[in-house]
C-alpha cells in the first residue's frame, strides 16, 4: 500500500516535471521559429517592385542604400556602382506631381502605363510601385529582390523596421545600447552594492542588520515603472542641468535607474554570501593580528567571491532584461551611441515599444522575436562568463 | 615573573556566569594544559588570553589578565598587536582558501611586511618548524584545502608561528585528527615549547600528561586544581580531579 502511494507520488512528480520542461522548450522553440522567419523576408516590401530605366546598369541595392536613396541622402548613381547621374526616386504618391488628374484617369487606371513610360524616359529614375500595376510589356528593368541577409541584421547599423520601400533591421544600435546601459549600470551598482553588503554583514550591529535587510528586500518588490517614474522626474532633469544636455533622457539616466534597481539584488545576495563566511575564517585572521578591515578584504571577500559574483550576475540579469524603467528614461533613439550622455535604446525597450504596432506575422514582428533571441543569448553569455570566473576563483 | 598571570577572573555571557574567580600563573616556556568536562569554561578562559571573546556581544569580565606584567584589558592595549604576540590554533583546522604559501605568509603581510625575500624565508622556516616543509615544498602554490586534515592543522600551527608569537593558545588542536596526525602535533608541541609558552585545552588525559608541564582542572566555571602535571595525574589533592582523571565522571 505504502509502496503504491510512493510510486504514485513519484510518477506525479515525473509527469509534472516532464510537462513543465516540455512547455519551456516549446516556448523557446516558438521564439526561435518566429525569429528565424525574419530571414525568409525579402528586402523590398511584399507586392512592390523597384523599377529602373533599362539603360541603368545597377540591378542590386542593399536595404540601407534603398533607404538612403528614398531619404534623398544618396543622390548619384555613381555612389551605388552605376554610371554617374542624378538619382530620381519615385513613389506612387509622386504620380500627382508628374501627371494631371485627367491623365491618370478617375480611378488611376492609366497610372501604370504612364509610370512605365516615365521610367522608360528617365534614365536616373528608381520607382517604388506595386508590381501588378506596371504593364507586362513595359521596357523597364528591376532592382533584384532577395531575402534579408544575416549580415544586414547582425552587422546592420540602422534599425528602421517601418521604413519603406525597404525596412532596416540592423540590430547593432540596439545591442550596443543594451550593453552600454548594462555596463554602466553595473559599474555604478557594483561598488555601492559591495559597500552596503560589507557594512551590513561586517560592521552593522545585529539589530541594524535585522532592520535593514527586510527594507532592502522590500526595494526589490517595487515595480519598475515606479523606478522609471522616479528616474523621469528626478534623474533626467538633474542630468540635463548638471551636464547641460539638450535632453536629459540618455543612456546615463538609464544606467543610474538600472543601478538603483539592481542594488537590492546585489546587496541581498552578496551580503548573504559574506555573512556565510565561517566564523572560523574570521577568527583565524583576527587571531593573527589582522585588523577588521584586513580580515574583510583579505578573507571574507575572497571567501565569498562566488556568492558576490552571483549577486552581480543576478543584478546584471535584471539590468539587461529590464524594460519599463529604461524605456522611460533613455530617450529611445535607435542610433549607435557615441557617448553615454546621448539618448539610446535597448533591446527590451524596443520590443516593448514596437510589438503593439507590428502586425503579427510580418517582418517587423519577426524581427522583434529575433531581438528576443539575441537578448536571450546575451544573458546566457553573461551568466556563463561569470559562472566560469567564479568557479575559477573558487578552486 | 610569570609570562601570564590570571587574577580573580570572572566572566559572563549575558547572565550566564561562565568563569568564577579563576586565578593562575603560567611561567615562560611552559606548556600548561586545561582539562575538565565539556562546558566547564576551558575555551572561554583560553579565548580571554588573546581577547577573542571581544567579538562576542554582551559579555562582561572582571579581574585582571597580565601578559609580561601588562594588563591586556587595559584601555591602552592594542588588540591587534596583542593577537600577534598571542597566537591561536583552533579545534578544527581552518586554513584560508588560499595557497599554502599565502596561508603562512598571511600573518606577516597583515602586519605590514612587504619584503618578499624575508617572507619566503620566514615561510620556509616556519613550515620546517611545523615539520611540514618536506611534505609541501613542491606544492606551495597549491590550495591549502588540498592537504589532509592533519597537514592542515600543522599548516595552521605554522601560520600562527610565522609572526613569532611568544604565547601559543591551542584549543583541542588534535581532537579532529587521527592518531598518527595527533602524535605529530604532540611532537610539534614538544618542539615549539623551546620558543613559546603554550596553553593547550584538551579532552585527552594522556595527551595532557604527555605534553604538559602543569595542568589546570576546571569544573563548572571554577578552577578546581592547578599544579605540576605529574602530581595532578598521580596524586591529585581534590577528589573531583581524581574522579575526572580516572574517568569516573565527565
Ligand atoms: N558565545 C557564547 N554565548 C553564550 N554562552 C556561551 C558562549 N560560549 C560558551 N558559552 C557557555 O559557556 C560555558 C563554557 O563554555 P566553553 O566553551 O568555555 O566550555 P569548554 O570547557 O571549552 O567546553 P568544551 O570542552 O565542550 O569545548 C558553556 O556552558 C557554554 O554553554
Ligand atoms: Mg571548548
Amino acid at each position: 500500500m505504502k509502496k503504491l502511494l510512493e510510486k504514485l507520488v513519484a510518477s506525479i512528480f515525473t509527469v509534472s516535471g516532464l510537462l513543465t520542461s516540455i512547455v519551456i522548450l516549446l516556448i523557446v522553440g516558438f521564439l526561435f521559429s518566429e525569429g528565424a522567419g525574419l530571414f525568409r523576408n525579402r528586402i523590398i516590401d511584399p507586392g512592390y517592385v523597384l523599377a529602373v530605366n533599362k539603360s541603368n546598369p545597377v540591378r542590386e541595392l542593399s536595404p540601407e542604400q534603398i533607404k538612403a536613396i528614398f531619404d534623398s541622402d544618396l543622390v548619384d548613381w555613381a555612389e551605388v556602382g552605376g554610371d554617374s547621374g542624378p538619382i530620381v526616386p519615385f513613389r506612387l504618391e509622386d504620380a500627382d506631381r508628374y501627371f494631371s488628374e485627367a491623365q491618370l484617369g478617375p480611378n488611376y487606371e492609366h497610372a501604370g502605363r504612364l509610370i512605365a513610360e516615365l521610367i522608360e524616359r528617365t534614365p536616373g529614375i528608381v520607382a517604388f510601385v506595386p508590381g501588378q500595376m506596371l504593364p507586362p510589356d513595359a521596357e523597364i528593368a528591376f532592382i533584384e529582390d532577395r531575402t534579408i541577409s544575416f549580415s544586414e541584421i547582425f552587422a546592420g547599423k540602422e534599425w528602421f523596421p517601418t521604413a519603406t520601400p525597404s525596412p532596416l533591421f540592423g540590430i547593432v544600435p540596439l545591442v550596443t545600447g543594451t550593453l552600454w546601459v548594462s555596463f554602466f549600470a553595473i559599474l555604478f551598482a557594483f561598488p555601492f552594492g559591495i559597500g552596503v553588503s560589507v557594512y551590513l554583514s561586517e560592521i552593522a550591529s545585529e539589530r541594524t542588520r535585522q532592520l535593514l535587510r527586510p527594507v532592502i528586500e522590500l526595494l526589490n518588490g517595487i515595480p519598475s515603472v515606479v523606478y522609471g517614474f522616479f528616474g523621469l522626474v528626478v534623474i533626467v532633469p538633474l542630468l540635463q542641468r548638471v551636464f547641460g544636455l539638450p535632453v536629459g533622457e540618455s543612456g546615463l539616466a538609464g544606467s543610474i535607474v538600472l543601478a538603483i534597481m539592481a542594488l537590492p539584488t546585489i546587496i541581498a545576495v552578496a551580503e548573504d554570501a559574506m555573512h556565510n563566511c565561517p566564523r572560523a575564517m574570521r577568527e583565524a585572521s583576527l587571531a593573527l593580528g589582522a585588523t577588521q578591515w584586513q580580515t574583510i578584504y583579505r578573507v571574507v571577500i575572497p571567501y565569498s567571491i562566488s556568492g558576490i559574483a552571483s549577486g552581480v550576475v543576478l543584478g546584471i540579469g535584471r539590468a539587461v532584461g529590464e524594460t519599463m524603467a529604461v524605456l522611460m528614461v533613455t530617450g529611445n533613439a535607435a542610433v549607435i551611441p557615441t557617448s553615454i550622455l546621448e539618448p539610446l535604446r535597448t533591446i527590451p525597450a524596443t520590443i516593448a515599444a514596437e510589438l503593439g504596432e507590428a502586425p503579427a506575422g510580418g517582418a517587423h514582428y519577426e524581427s522583434l522575436f529575433l531581438l528576443g533571441i539575441v537578448l536571450f543569448f546575451i544573458t546566457l553569455a553573461i551568466n556563463l562568463g561569470v559562472e566560469a570566473i567564479s568557479s575559477k576563483s573558487r578552486s | 615573573m610569570e609570562k601570564i598571570l590570571i587574577r580573580d577572573v570572572n566572566f559572563w555571557y549575558g547572565d550566564f556566569h561562565a568563569l568564577k574567580n579563576v586565578s593562575l600563573g603560567i611561567e615562560e616556556r611552559e606548556v600548561v594544559a586545561f582539562i575538565g568536562p565539556s562546558g566547564c569554561g576551558k575555551s572561554t578562559l583560553l579565548r580571554l588570553l588573546n581577547r577573542m571573546n571581544d567579538l562576542i556581544p554582551a559579555t562582561r569580565l572582571t579581574g585582571e589578565i597580565l601578559l609580561d606584567g601588562r594588563d591586556i584589558y587595559d584601555r591602552q592595549e592594542d588588540v591587534d598587536r596583542l593577537r600577534k604576540e598571542v597566537g591561536m590554533v583552533f579545534q578544527r583546522p581552518n586554513p584560508f582558501p588560499k595557497s599554502i604559501f599565502d596561508n603562512v605568509a598571511y600573518g606577516l603581510r597583515v602586519n605590514g611586511i612587504r619584503d618578499k625575500e624575508f617572507i619566503a624565508h620566514r615561510v620556509e622556516e616556519t613550515l620546517r618548524g611545523a615539520a611540514l616543509w618536506d611534505e609541501v615544498k613542491d606544492k606551495l602554490k597549491a590550495s591549502a584545502f588540498a592537504l589532509s586534515g592533519g597537514q592542515q592543522q600543522r599548516l595552521c600551527i605554522a601560520r600562527a608561528m610565522a609572526v613569532a608569537p611568544s604565547v601559543l593558545l591551542m584549543d583541542e588542536p588534535a581532537s579532529a585528527l587521527d592518531p598518527i596526525s595527533t602524535a605529530k602535533i604532540e611532537e610539534l608541541i614538544r618542539e615549539l615549547r623551546r620558543e613559546v609558552t603554550i596553553v593547550i585545552v584538551t579532552h585527552n588525559m594522556q595527551q595532557a600528561a604527555r605534553v604538559s608541564d602543569r595542568t589546570a582542572f576546571f569544573y563548572m566555571g571554577e578552577m578546581v586544581e592547578y599544579g605540576l602535571t605529574k602530581l595532578i595525574f598521580t596524586d591529585p589533592l581534590k577528589e573531583a580531579t581524581q574522579n575526572y582523571i580516572t574517568g569516573r565522571f565527565g
